[in-house]
């Protein structure tokens, strides 16, 4: 089961308007990428932050989520010093710890943590059918929001489908091996799932046809006006500008 | 009966590629306000029937009026599907969206109401079930007599002339089934359920037929049979309501 923990709140960034959300997140991360300049990223680092204080969020449970990026990190970290060529830092026997390696790797820490802080703190304090709905407001392609919305619903469905077949594995005395008859039987396990969600995805269309469908999904959602909206997306754009500006100065002087 | 049946097959036959005939020169006719219970054995085409009926699948032979008018080609069925409701066995595949109130109103909003009067629709529907309170509800998160129950009432925001139940009460807890029973009771409209419970069937249903051999049968033979039952002090004389 994919539990939306952080999406349950009533903080300030959750009653925002999911679509602004959206679209600050978008650009946020836009800039951020984009932006080389260390001023530039850590006030970035500093904004994400402050929208996860606002946001009321679990600070453990947030520091857990950013955790599985760091484990990414630390790879970066490894290898990129050591294989990046420029003028050497420090020495360690036969290796060499390069600057514009060590460089790369902390742009690259502070850009992913910046972005990762910023979404958990602005997309997941929605729930599905509400980034869902907000994507088609957006005039994002109806496919597209569709595609998402029916396999965030399905996805479960398939899991449950895929434990059956695990469990039903297991049952008869499989443990998993290095050998022929482990990857025979995960490759069955496998295509079984692939056909059960084939058959599964027929019923699903009847019985959207028996319904009427056609083609058509429409949204019951309804995004009410608030100044609280204005004043948050306002406050965002000036912010996201302003980081725009630390860049370009910060590359001038 | 002087009246035209709604619904009519004749003559329907279907097998699957390759296999042995599902539906052999099948018959049914289904007339206004009748409650038809079909007594199907795994296996013998119920949900066949069903998706013939819907157009969602071709019989190799046979013709299918419905509403006084005979139907075949992809656009007649969808004017069938307006009218008749299909219940499908497993209500996983009936509900994919995300929250229970956008699963109702999907239909009303597909046979172009406005969004209002779909949510109205779907209120009402559900307050009929039972169910008010469960709009904001997410579908995946239902127990399985909530999931069977929502998807009854998907089917029913469609205000349906007809209603096609596949197995509705299997794998209900009582006190579920008692509510279906009740429900399906206080509908005036046609239904055709199959089941392979007896007892349900004779409760919601006026007429019972079997599915054999790829046709439907009426088996009126009165069998004498036995019963049996035990419990607790079952050696006292006692009464059964």
């Amino acid at each position: 089961m994919i539990n939306e923990p952080f999406a349950i709140g009533n903080s300030i960034i959750h009653r925002i308007d999911p679509r602004i959300k959206i679209v600050a997140g978008t650009l946020f991360s836009i800039v951020v990428a984009v932006s080389y300049r260390f001023p530039t990223l850590l006030s970035a680092l500093v904004m994400a932050g402050g929208l996860i204080l606002a946001a009321h969020l679990d600070l453990r449970a947030v520091t857990k989520r950013l955790l599985v990026v760091a484990g990414f990190l630390v790879l970066l970290w490894v290898v990129m010093p050591l294989t990046f060529e420029g003028p050497s830092l420090y020495r360690i026997g036969p290796l060499t710890i390069t600057r514009p390696g060590v460089t790369l790797a902390a742009q690259i820490s502070l850009k992913s943590l910046a972005i990762l802080t910023a979404f958990t703190a602005l997309i997941t304090t929605m729930n599905f059918s509400a980034l869902g709905h907000a994507l088609d407001r957006l005039r994002l392609p109806g496919k597209l929001v569709h595609l998402l919305l029916l396999t965030y619903r399905y996805v479960f469905v398939i899991e449950q489908e895929y434990g059956r077949l695990v469990r039903a594995a297991k049952v008869r005395g499989f443990r998993s091996k290095t050998n022929l008859h482990t990857y025979k039987t995960i490759a069955y396990l496998i295509a079984m799932l692939f056909v059960r969600s084939a058959a599964r995805a027929d019923r699903v269309d009847h019985a959207m046809r028996c319904r009427g469908f056609n083609g058509r999904f429409y949204c019951l959602t309804d995004f009410p006006r608030h100044w609280r909206n204005w004043v948050f997306g306002s406050l965002m754009m000036a912010l996201i500008l302003g980081l725009g500006a630390i860049e370009v100065l910060s590359v001038k002087c | 009966m002087n009246k035209k049946p709604i619904i009519e097959l004749e003559g329907i036959c279907f097998s699957y590629p390759g296999g042995t005939p599902v539906l052999r020169d099948l018959a049914l006719s289904l007339y206004e306000k009748e409650h038809i219970g079909l007594i199907a054995p795994n296996g013998s085409g119920k949900t066949t029937l069903f998706h013939v009926i819907m157009g969602l699948i071709k019989p190799d032979a046979g013709c299918i009026t419905a509403f006084g008018r005979k139907v075949s080609g992809e656009k007649d069925f969808i004017e069938v599907r307006r009218r008749v409701g299909l219940l499908f066995q497993d209500a996983d595949d009936q509900l994919f969206s995300p929250t229970v109130l956008e699963d109702v109103a999907f239909g009303p909003l597909n046979l172009g109401k406005s969004r209002d009067e779909a949510i109205e629709i779907s209120r009402k529907t559900l307050s009929f079930l039972g169910l008010a309170g469960f709009e904001e509800r997410i579908t995946i998160k239902l127990s399985g007599g909530e999931k069977r129950l929502v998807a009854l009432a998907t089917v029913l925001a469609m205000e349906p002339k007809v209603l096609l139940l596949d197995e509705p009460s299997a794998g209900l807890d009582e006190a579920t089934k008692h509510r279906l029973v009740h429900t399906l009771k206080a509908l005036d409209i046609s239904y055709l359920i199959v089941s392979h419970e007896f007892d349900f069937l004779s409760e919601v249903t006026d007429k019972i037929y079997t599915l054999q051999n790829g046709r439907i049968e009426i088996d009126a033979t009165p069998r004498i049979h036995e019963h049996v039952h035990a419990h607790a002090y079952g050696e006292q004389p006692h009464r059964h309501q």
